[in-house]
C-alpha cells in the first residue's frame, strides 16, 4: 500500500499545498494545468452527484477508484478540500484527511497570522510536519509503488 | 476511530479576566486612535471580520459539526455550540421572524463587559461589536451572507443583550473565471 500524492484546495480552487511521494509517471502537462483541472473534475463530480442524490446528502462524494489507483477526497463546510491518491489497497481514510485539515492545516495556517489564507501555503513546518505525518501513515510503504 | 486520540480535547484554559481585561485594553485603544465612535465601531466589526474567517476553520476542527440544513440549525450550533466554546455561555434564541430569516440571540451576561461601565462621551459606541464582526465573517465562510447588529446592550441600560441576525443569501460556489 502506498500514497501517491496530496492536493489542498480552497473553496475558490486555489491549490494551497501539493505533495507528492511514490508517484511514478507525471501527468505530461504542467503542475498548474493539473490543478485546475483536478479542481474542475472535482467540481463537477461533486455537483452532479448532489444532483443524482435521491436523499439531501451530508457527505457528498468521498472517493473513487479506476484499477490502478483510488482517490480520496474530504471537503469541510468553508470549502476546503483535501484530496489523496493511494494505491488500491487503502481503505476509507476519512479520519487521516480530517487529520490533515484539523491538526495541520488549522493549527499550521489558519491560527498563523503570518500565513495570508487563500494562497499556496509557504509555511516550512506546515510542509514538513505533513511530511512526516503522512510517512508515519500504517498505509505509507516506501517499497511499494 | 482514532482522531479523538490524535486530536485530544486541547481547549486551553485562560483566565476570563484576561479575556476581558485584554478586550477591554483592545477598545480603549482604539477608542484613542479614532475619533469617534462610529470609527471604533467600523473598526472592531472589521476585526471581528478578520477573526471569523479563521475561527471558523478552528471551530470546524474542533466541533465536528456538519454543514446545517436550514438557518433555524445554524442558530442551534451558533448558540449552542460555538458562543459555548469560546465565550462559555449559551445564549438563549428568541423572536424568530415569520419567514424564518430573523432571529435574535439574547445574552443574559456578556464576559466582554464584565468590568465595563460606558462614560457619556462615549455613548454611541458599540462595544461588543467585535462579536458582530466574528458572526458575520465565520457565517460567510460557509457560503451564508448575513447581517448581525446589536439592539439592545446592558451596557446601554437595556435588561440583556441582544444580538439581531438577518440571514441575507447563500452565497453559491462558483467555478473559478477561465474554466468550463
Amino acid at each position: 500500500m502506498t500514497v501517491h500524492n496530496l492536493y489542498l484546495f480552497d473553496r475558490n480552487g486555489v491549490c494551497l499545498h501539493y505533495s507528492e511521494w511514490h508517484r511514478k509517471k507525471q501527468a505530461g502537462i504542467s503542475q498548474e494545468e493539473e490543478f485546475k483541472l483536478m479542481y474542475g473534475m472535482l467540481f463537477s463530480i461533486r455537483s452532479f452527484v448532489s444532483k443524482m442524490s435521491p436523499l439531501d446528502m451530508k457527505d457528498g462524494f468521498v472517493a473513487f477508484q479506476t484499477s490502478r489507483y483510488k482517490l480520496h477526497y474530504y471537503e469541510t463546510p468553508t470549502g476546503i478540500k483535501v484530496v489523496m491518491n493511494t494505491d488500491l489497497g487503502v481503505g476509507p481514510i476519512r479520519d487521516v484527511l480530517h487529520h490533515i485539515y484539523s491538526a495541520l492545516y488549522v493549527e499550521l495556517v489558519v491560527k498563523n497570522p503570518l500565513c495570508p489564507l487563500g494562497q499556496t501555503v509557504q509555511s516550512e513546518l506546515f510542509r514538513s510536519r505533513l511530511d512526516s505525518y503522512i510517512r508515519s501513515l500504517p498505509f505509507f510503504s516506501a517499497r511499494a509503488g | 476511530m482514532s482522531r479523538q486520540a490524535n486530536r485530544g480535547t486541547e481547549s486551553k484554559k485562560m483566565s476570563s479576566e484576561l479575556f476581558t481585561l485584554t478586550y477591554g485594553a483592545l477598545v480603549t485603544q482604539l477608542c484613542k486612535d479614532y475619533e469617534n465612535d462610529e470609527d471604533v465601531n467600523k473598526q472592531l466589526d472589521k476585526m471581528g471580520y478578520n477573526i471569523g474567517v479563521r475561527l471558523i476553520e478552528d471551530f470546524l476542527a474542533r466541533s465536528n459539526v456538519g454543514k446545517c440544513h436550514d438557518f433555524r440549525e445554524t442558530a442551534d450550533v451558533i448558540a449552542k455550540v460555538a458562543f459555548k466554546m469560546y465565550l462559555g455561555i449559551t445564549p438563549s434564541i428568541t423572536n424568530w421572524s415569520p419567514a424564518g430569516d430573523e432571529f435574535s440571540l439574547i445574552m443574559e451576561n456578556n464576559p466582554l463587559v464584565d468590568f465595563v461601565e460606558l462614560p457619556d462621551s462615549h455613548s454611541s459606541l458599540i462595544y461588543s461589536n467585535l462579536l458582530c464582526g466574528v458572526l458575520r465573517g465565520a457565517l460567510e465562510m460557509v457560503q451564508m451572507a448575513v447581517e448581525a447588529k446589536f439592539v439592545q446592550d446592558a451596557l446601554k441600560g437595556d435588561g440583556v443583550t441582544e444580538i439581531r441576525m438577518r440571514f441575507i443569501r447563500r452565497i453559491e460556489d462558483n467555478l473559478p473565471v477561465g474554466e468550463e
